[in-house]
């Protein structure tokens, strides 16, 4: 291992790379696309359902079920029923993305027979207000409708159902466009070294310029490093970017602190090291590209890049444990999100475990030269 | 070690051919070979076997004491390689290209001094991907130099140069053999390895034809010296007749072939006491394309074309 080797191959790929103006334009302009394009389609809140989590205490009773058939029936909220601790109702609503949240009381059944008041809890997100005016429109309009068809039987409409004002899911909100961040850096860091890695694989050996780097001392480890090295730049530009836009344009609030760096390196090193095997397995360029994209569809989808892995269905959940960018997302959710420093130390482990593996196979089985 | 290239049984089989078929042969440390051939003779699989970028089938490789293929790592720092079709990375451009490669080496050679050279100083600044094919060429000569190697091997570095730029390289050639530095050549041209080589090998359908100084081929492959008088076609009988030699009638002129140069006074002796007239005669002996033409097959403009299957 060399360093003045490595360096003077990486100035080479730098050098390639800013004399590249479209590439260079492209990689530089399509994070703040991505992150306009996902920031406005999902986090506008205009028009559509909110998605309201709901915590039924009273056991399904048939009062409660039948005021939340009759919230979702209003169309303005998405009903969706969680089982989270009450004591920390409002934390878990920020970690698992929901800007709304109620909870129906135990007794709420009984109340409404005895005629006993009985309060609704809501949470809603100052940070979001559109989707709590929504929320709070529909929850206290049913709650309405359900005391005057209870109450007023008799000439007096002393409200049973109260709906007090709104409690804030507290300071750890989070929404679609802080969720996003982490997910769409995450995305470039998977996308952008898979997709070239693989290409450079089959077209640097076509051209010979494998064949001709072979005839220096440059080793395998040490083209692959300064390969990686770039990207670890790429990424490091590219993150800025995300956060700078995802602020600018949609107020995201992601935190940015040193945490952050070590999957800024180790994402990189095993999506470079992982293009680079896939593009030596393969035979030909178009297998290659095939093999390529049967690794990263997947990832690109189901890692928590575009939507938290917390919403998916648990058997996709299951699936998304055991992609290696659900840990590169995660890790950065932990550190930009909810400062939950063990976690994310389990997470880069996971990765950097992974990426020492993928070099080493990498670099053990591409080969510079002919074999035949 | 008095070879710098070693060569026996050498044999390269693709699926369902042998490429190269067991061939010889060693070039002394400080000399220049050329290695000749047609298209698809096997001259680059030969090179690349020696500069460890292929696998040999069958036989044994020795360079400067080397197996290219188990010690290519330490052979290349050695050696220095220009592959037929050399590429490079289209953005850089000829001086970054040596900087890099002197880094590679740690040999930090001045990259002015190298591509002056190579005759490309004044390209030094432009993009790979603008050069022209010729001028591509020259930068790989450059790389191949960064490392001071002590064998060059060069692929056909002068096909596609124009004759000024051939010239230019064959210069470069020439001064690394005087620095001591031994060159493996393959090319098209004889006039080429007539010029440079001190040994010259033919490849044909993966076979050695001929090896040898271009003279000792030319002695070994060639025909004899020959006679060649502008004069009817009589003249020839008459001699075959009153001589015995041969003489032939070959484009409308009288060719003798002779054992000996001493022969030619004795037939030039006859010729006059003929009394047939004739107006003048050259000799002519065969040169390195003529035996080329007669080992492997016609040509055009001193390059070869593809050989007859024998
Ligand atoms: N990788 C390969 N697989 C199969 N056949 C090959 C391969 N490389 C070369 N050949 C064949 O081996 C023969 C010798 O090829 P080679 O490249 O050594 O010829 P050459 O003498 O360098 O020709 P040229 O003057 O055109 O460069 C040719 O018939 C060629 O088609
Ligand atoms: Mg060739």
């Amino acid at each position: 291992m060399n360093g003045t080797r490595i360096f003077a191959d990486f100035k080479v790929v730098v050098r390639s790379y800013l004399r590249n103006p479209v590439a260079l334009f492209f990689s530089l302009i399509f994070p703040i696309i991505l992150i306009a394009l996902f920031g406005t389609i999902f986090s506008g809140g205009g028009g559509g359902a909110v998605s309201l989590a709901v915590e039924n205490l009273d056991h399904n009773s048939p009062a409660s079920v039948a005021y939340l058939s009759a919230l979702n029936n209003t169309t303005l909220v998405q009903v969706t029923m969680v089982d989270y601790p009450v004591s920390s109702f409002s934390a878990q609503l920020g970690d698992n993305g929901y800007s709304v949240g109620l909870i129906i009381p135990a007794g709420f059944q009984a109340d409404l027979a005895n005629r006993t008041p009985v309060n609704l809890t809501l949470f809603t997100n100052p940070e979001s207000p559109a989707a709590a005016g929504q929320a709070e429109g529909a929850v206290t309009g049913i709650a309405n409708y359900f005391n005057l068809r209870a109450v007023c039987t008799g000439g007096s409409c002393a409200p049973v159902i109260q709906v007090p004002a709104p409690l804030n899911i507290g300071s750890q909100v989070y929404t679609y466009i802080d969720y996003l961040i982490p997910g769409l850096i995450g995305f470039s860091i998977l996308t952008s070294p898979m997709f070239s890695m693989v290409d450079i694989a089959s077209s640097y050996r076509k051209d010979g310029i494998f064949r001709e780097l072979s005839l220096t001392p440059l080793t395998k480890a040490e083209w692959l490093l300064s390969r990686i090295s770039w990207y670890v730049l790429l990424t490091f530009v590219t993150a800025g970017i995300m956060i700078g836009a995802g602020a600018g344009l949609f107020g995201a609030r992601v935190e940015i602190t040193l945490g952050l760096i070590p999957f800024l390196i180790v994402g990189p090193f095993l999506f470079v090291s992982l293009g680079m095997l896939a593009g030596t397995v393969a035979k030909t360029p178009e297998s290659a590209a095939l093999i390529g994209n049967i690794i990263t569809f997947p990832m690109m989808f189901l890692s928590g890049t575009f939507f938290a892995v917390s919403m998916f269905p648990a058997g996709l959940q299951v699936v998304a444990h055991v992609l290696p960018l659900y840990y590169v997302i995660d890790g950065m959710d932990q550190v930009m999100l909810f400062s939950n420093t063990t976690r994310a130390l389990g997470d880069v482990g996971v990765v950097a475990i992974l990426a020492v593996i993928v070099f080493a196979l990498a670099v053990r089985f591409f080969q510079w030269r002919d074999v035949q | 070690m008095a070879h710098a290239i070693e060569v026996r049984g050498l044999a390269k089989r693709y699926a369902s051919f042998w490429a190269v078929d067991h061939i010889d042969f060693s070039v002394d440390v400080g000399t220049v070979y050329a290695f000749l051939g047609p298209n698809g003779a096997g001259k680059t699989t030969t090179t690349e076997i020696l500069e460890g970028l292929r696998r040999s089938t069958e036989g044994e490789v020795r360079v400067l004491d080397l197996d290219p293929w188990t010690d290519g790592y330490a052979l290349h720092k050695r050696v220095g390689v220009i592959p037929q079709d050399f590429r490079f990375f289209d953005k850089i451009t000829p001086k970054e290209g040596v900087e890099y490669y002197g880094r590679l080496f740690g040999t930090r050679p001045d990259p002015k001094a190298l591509l002056e050279r190579v005759d490309l100083v004044d390209k030094m600044n432009s993009r790979f991907d603008t050069l022209s094919g010729g001028q591509k060429q020259k930068l790989g000569l450059a790389l191949a130099l960064t490392n001071n190697p002590e064998v060059c091997f060069l692929d056909e570095p002068t096909t596609g140069l124009d004759p000024q730029a051939r010239r230019s390289i064959w210069e470069v050639i020439r001064k690394l053999k005087r620095e001591g530095r031994t060159v493996f050549l393959t090319t098209h041209y004889l006039e080429e390895a007539e010029l440079l080589a001190d040994q010259v090998g033919i490849i044909h359908h993966g076979k050695i034809i001929a090896a040898g100084s271009p003279d000792e081929i030319i002695r070994a492959h060639g025909r004899s010296e020959r006679l060649i008088f502008t004069a009817p076609a009589t003249l020839a009988e008459h001699l075959s007749r009153t001589l015995g030699v041969a003489a032939e009638v070959v484009d409308g002129h009288v060719v003798v072939s002779l054992d000996s140069i001493r022969d030619s006074v004795r037939i030039l002796n006859a010729v006059e006491a003929s009394g047939i007239p004739w107006d003048g005669f050259v000799t002519r002996s065969d040169n390195l394309e003529d035996v080329f033409v007669r080992l492997v097959g016609p040509m055009d403009d001193g390059a070869l074309k593809p050989g007859v299957p024998a």
